[in-house]
């Protein structure tokens, strides 16, 4: 292969010292977000970590579709694109295919993501392209002003469902784990420590890693995560996902959760019957264990799993087509464009 | 036997027989036989969308039809002059096709009673008088390959699959068509099965002995070459030509390749071709859709890449929404769209010229971009380079048309050095000092490209209108208007950069022909005839059609009469009405059929004769 004019852009290093302060990813603008919108907290802890992974500011890239969620890159200064609806995903695969040596980020919601943009969520988790993938879930359509979106439960009253949602809620975890997707998580905007925990996961995981956050909006569906994301209710609704450690909750740590067969169940620890040997252990390597925990969304009687379901190695789509380049261009020898022009059945007039 | 030698200018032969048959390998072989040999040829296969029809149907049957000449051409002919028919029914679909008094060749192994049936006879065509107005040869070409191969070790389904090479053999005694060609290209595909490439070519050998020694053959022809410009020549299809063009272009332009596609006939072969590039650096991704096949290569344009897409009339109609977004966002793109009929889905290996109007007002919101369309197969190589130069220099995405005439028929390219090809690079912007993502160069409008990497240029760009020079999200209304009107100035400026039309013929007087696109040929064909007659009449045939060249009105204003011939209901035609406020006639022919040299004539000489 010849060198191009990218590759001079490629090998240019970065000079000075890296931008190492969360105020460095700052983009000159004001945020136009309600006051209270969840999506402040969300960039806050982007930009805290951006400034920590020792990455040149130059190599990130921020893509999102259409929607609150998808204003994000234009608060982050680094190069950014807000695109169409529902197609930043295969927008940023084009991106890291093309350039994989930039850190691409997709800022996405539940609808731009899930319900316009389905299609290309599940082939881009599918592909293993190595892309960020924040999908701020706040389970409503807000920049069109209240419609129910592919989140939103069954019953839940909206401007387009004033008499109660007909439709069931997608379950993103289980949606992400069924297309393949090698890395996934669920956080929370009240939580910054986890939320910054998930992003540099995320950041330093080879291949798709999305990562769900519950997103609180203000004003067409406030509190529709309290359950989940309060102080005072969070610890008997929610249980934590720590690899290698068994699954406890509640606000004394004194439920867990067993498995019954392959049904979760919640168990007490404190009546004697059970202590924490018998509980499930979390596994973010193990497949068929995560799907067990992403479906634990949405029963009634479970607590709702926070964390990362899984964590599992695979080669990524973009090292695939750097490697099929490099091994071709190998295999097949050298670079005849000429060759190529010619064809195979070429003939001469003199 | 004497057998009688006759001299012929030009002459159309059609091979046709079941989809399984090996048509569309005999066609490619004669064609490029005499290419080789120094004649002009175009060819067009036509074989069913059915991927495998029922053995022998109606519906089933594959042809491959080559026009060679001792001329030039631009048409794979409009009559057949000589039909290879394997089978009833490939005898009974194409029949009408056949010139008066031409040459049938008939395989009657083909013609058993399940051939009859399946072909609709009653009674076999070659024993009532239903081909009196033929020539007809007769023979049994299953019983002559097996003759040809007894003792060999191979089963009967491999020696019958043969009978397609055998009658590629009575062809080039016919025409008196040199063997080593054909030998050379068996020897390669049969390179690993000696077995194979020995039988072979010795049915190869038996076909032009048969034709040579037997008395069914009385006359062989003789096609002198077209003595075309010296140098190196080859058949390429207007995919394959897109393809390359697309590679070479991007080597001109220093940049690497990628494109983001979805399978879609006639348009797929592009797709295949450049998947197969990977020594040549070519990226690509087979999207999950039309959407994600644009989107992709919007992402790659923004990181830096020469990006492309490739589809047809559906597959663009879905691609709409994300070509407003690389107009808005001013990045570079090559759209190739291979035109097919329609509406919806159509008839997809059918030619049209349908989507001119898709591509030059599809979009929601004032969204103009330059189209420039192909004229013959080979062209596609030379219009992918230029639709690629535009969309570099002026920062734009630029919808190409090709059709399905274009995309699969062939017609001889002549292979050009990759350094005599103008360079195309562009210059990524990389002074953060002067930087502003919106602001333009002053002659072309183009904004910088400024791709990530390159430190101190961080900037985000989108979908909602931009702030004149700094790019920054605004919904100033005289900014957006200011902005409809730069978007706007910047294609019309394109036309500054692309060469004036020209017209053949009369400079001015009564009759103007304006063709575009895959029409060439036969607009052409027919030009030519006419004034080889001594007609009075004149030929412009546009390429750039958004922006037009600058001279067209001009142009126009010299004629007082104005013709179209278009494979639709008058795109172009109303284009020009509109923007020229003056009337023009229109050929309008919406078959999902290439145009014919024929029709072309006939309606230029009855208006011809109108105007006397």
């Amino acid at each position: 292969m010849t060198t191009t004019l990218i590759d001079n852009i490629i090998q240019q290093p970065h000079e000075g010292p890296l931008a190492t302060s969360p105020k460095d990813y700052k983009a000159p603008i004001d945020v136009r977000w309600c006051a209270g919108c969840g999506g402040f907290s969300i960039l806050a802890q982007t930009q805290r970590i951006l400034a920590t992974l020792g990455i040149p500011k130059e190599k990130f890239v921020f893509i999102s579709g259409i929607g609150c969620s998808s204003r994000f890159p234009y608060y982050v200064d680094v190069f950014g694109m807000h695109t169409l609806h529902g197609r930043a995903l295969p927008i940023a695969s084009g991106v890291k295919i093309a350039r994989p040596d930039l850190s691409v980020w997709v800022a996405t919601g539940d609808g731009d993501g899930l319900s316009i943009g389905g299609n290309h969520f599940i082939h881009a988790a599918r592909r293993n392209v190595d892309l960020q993938v924040l999908l701020f879930n706040n389970a409503v359509y807000s920049l069109t002003k209240g419609q129910y979106s592919p989140t939103s439960l069954e019953g839940q009253i909206t401007k387009s469902s004033p008499l109660g949602v007909l439709d069931d809620p997608f379950n993103p975890a289980a949606l992400a784990l069924g297309a393949g997707a090698t890395f996934v998580a669920r956080a929370y905007d009240r939580d910054a420590k986890t939320m910054q925990f998930m992003f540099e996961r995320a950041a330093k995981h080879k291949g798709f890693a999305f990562v769900e956050v519950y997103t609180n909006c203000v004003i067409f569906n406030d509190g529709a995560f309290d359950e989940y994301t309060m102080k005072d209710s969070r610890p008997e609704h929610t249980v934590e996902l720590i690899h290698g450690q068994p699954l406890v909750f509640g606000a004394n740590q004194d439920k867990g959760i067993k498995l019954d067969g392959f049904t979760p169940t919640v168990v007490s620890l404190t009546d004697g019957k059970y202590s924490k040997d018998d509980l499930l252990v979390h596994n973010e390597k193990d497949s068929t264990l995560a799907f067990i925990l992403a479906n634990m969304t949405y029963k009634p009687n479970l607590p709702r799993p926070m964390g990362v379901f899984q964590a599992v190695d695979r080669p990524s789509y973009n090292d695939k087509v750097v490697w099929q380049l490099d091994h071709y261009s190998k295999v097949k020898g050298a670079y005849d464009l000429e060759e190529l022009l010619k064809g195979e059945d070429s003939w001469e007039i003199k | 036997m004497e057998k009688k030698v006759e001299k012929l200018d030009r002459v159309t032969i059609r091979f046709a027989g079941d989809s399984g048959d090996g048509m569309q390998l005999s066609g490619t072989q004669f064609s490029n036989t005499s290419g080789t040999m120094g004649n002009d040829v175009n060819t067009f296969p036509d074989y069913p969308s059915e991927i495998r029809a029922p053995e022998g149907t109606l519906y089933g049957v594959s042809a491959y039809q080559i026009q060679f000449s001792s001329t030039r051409i631009h048409t794979y002919g409009d009559r057949i002059d000589v039909l290879v028919a394997m089978n009833a029914s490939s005898l009974k679909v194409n029949l009408s096709k056949v010139r008066k008094g031409g040459l049938i060749i008939v395989n009657n192994a083909g013609f058993g009673k399940k051939n009859l049936e399946l072909a609709k006879y009653d009674v076999s065509p070659l024993e009532d008088d239903s081909l009196k107005d033929y020539k007809v040869i007769s023979l049994d070409m299953i019983n002559e390959v097996r003759a040809a191969l007894t003792g060999l070790d191979l089963s009967v389904k491999n020696i019958d699959r043969s009978k397609n090479i055998f009658a590629l053999g009575l062809t080039y005694w016919l025409f008196d068509r040199q063997l080593d060609s054909t030998e050379k290209w068996l020897q390669i595909k049969f390179g690993k099965k000696p077995a194979l490439f020995e039988s072979n070519k010795k049915v190869l050998k038996a076909g032009y002995e048969y034709a040579k020694n037997s008395d069914l053959f009385p006359i062989q022809y003789k096609i002198q070459d077209a003595k075309l410009e010296t140098g190196t020549y080859r058949n390429i299809t207007g995919n394959e030509a897109c393809a390359i063009g697309l590679t070479v272009a991007a080597k001109k332009a220093k940049l690497p390749l990628f494109l983001g596609s979805y399978p879609i006939t006639p348009a797929t072969e592009i797709l295949h071709w450049l998947s197969g590039y990977k020594k040549f650096g070519v990226k690509h991704l087979q999207a999950e859709d039309e959407i994600a096949g644009i989107s992709s290569a919007i992402g790659a344009s923004f990181a830096g890449y020469l990006a492309a897409t490739t589809t047809s009339g559906p597959g663009l109609s879905l691609k709409v929404e994300a070509i407003g977004l690389a107009v808005i966002m001013e990045l570079p793109l090559v759209i190739i769209d291979v035109q097919r009929g329609g509406p919806s889905t159509g008839l997809p290996t059918k030619p049209e010229q349908s989507d001119l109007l898709m591509a030059m007002y599809g979009r929601h919101g004032e969204a103009p971009l330059p189209i420039v369309a192909a004229r013959s197969a080979a062209d596609c190589f030379e219009q992918t380079i230029e639709a690629t130069r535009i969309a570099l220099k002026y920062m734009t995405p630029v919808i190409l048309l090709s059709d399905g005439y274009l995309a699969q028929g062939t017609s001889p390219f002549k292979v050009p050095k990759i350094d005599d090809l103008p360079d195309i690079s562009v210059k990524f912007w990389t002074d953060p000092e002067t930087f502003q993502p919106y602001n333009r160069d002053p002659v072309t409008l183009a904004r910088p490209w400024a791709v990530p990497g390159t430190q101190g240029l961080e900037h985000r760009i989108g979908g909602l209108e931009k702030e004149d020079i700094t790019g920054l999200v605004t919904q100033d209304p005289m900014n957006h208007e200011k902005m409809v009107d730069l978007r706007a100035k910047k294609i019309e400026g394109i036309a500054n950069d692309i060469p004036p039309a020209e017209v053949l013929g009369e400079q001015e007087g009564d009759l103007l022909v304006i063709g575009w696109g895959g029409t060439y040929g036969a607009i052409t064909d027919a030009y030519n005839q006419l004034r080889s007659e001594g007609k009075k009449l004149s030929y412009c045939h546009l390429v750039h059609l958004n922006p037009l060249p600058a001279n067209i009105g001009e142009i126009l204003s010299k004629f007082k009469r104005i013709l179209i011939p278009e494979l639709n209901s008058g795109h172009l035609k109303l284009i020009l009405q509109s923007k020229f406020m003056r009337p023009i006639l229109g050929l309008n022919k919406v078959q999902g059929l290439p145009l014919k040299a024929d029709e072309v004539e006939d309606k230029l000489n009855e208006l011809l004769k109108e105007g006397k």
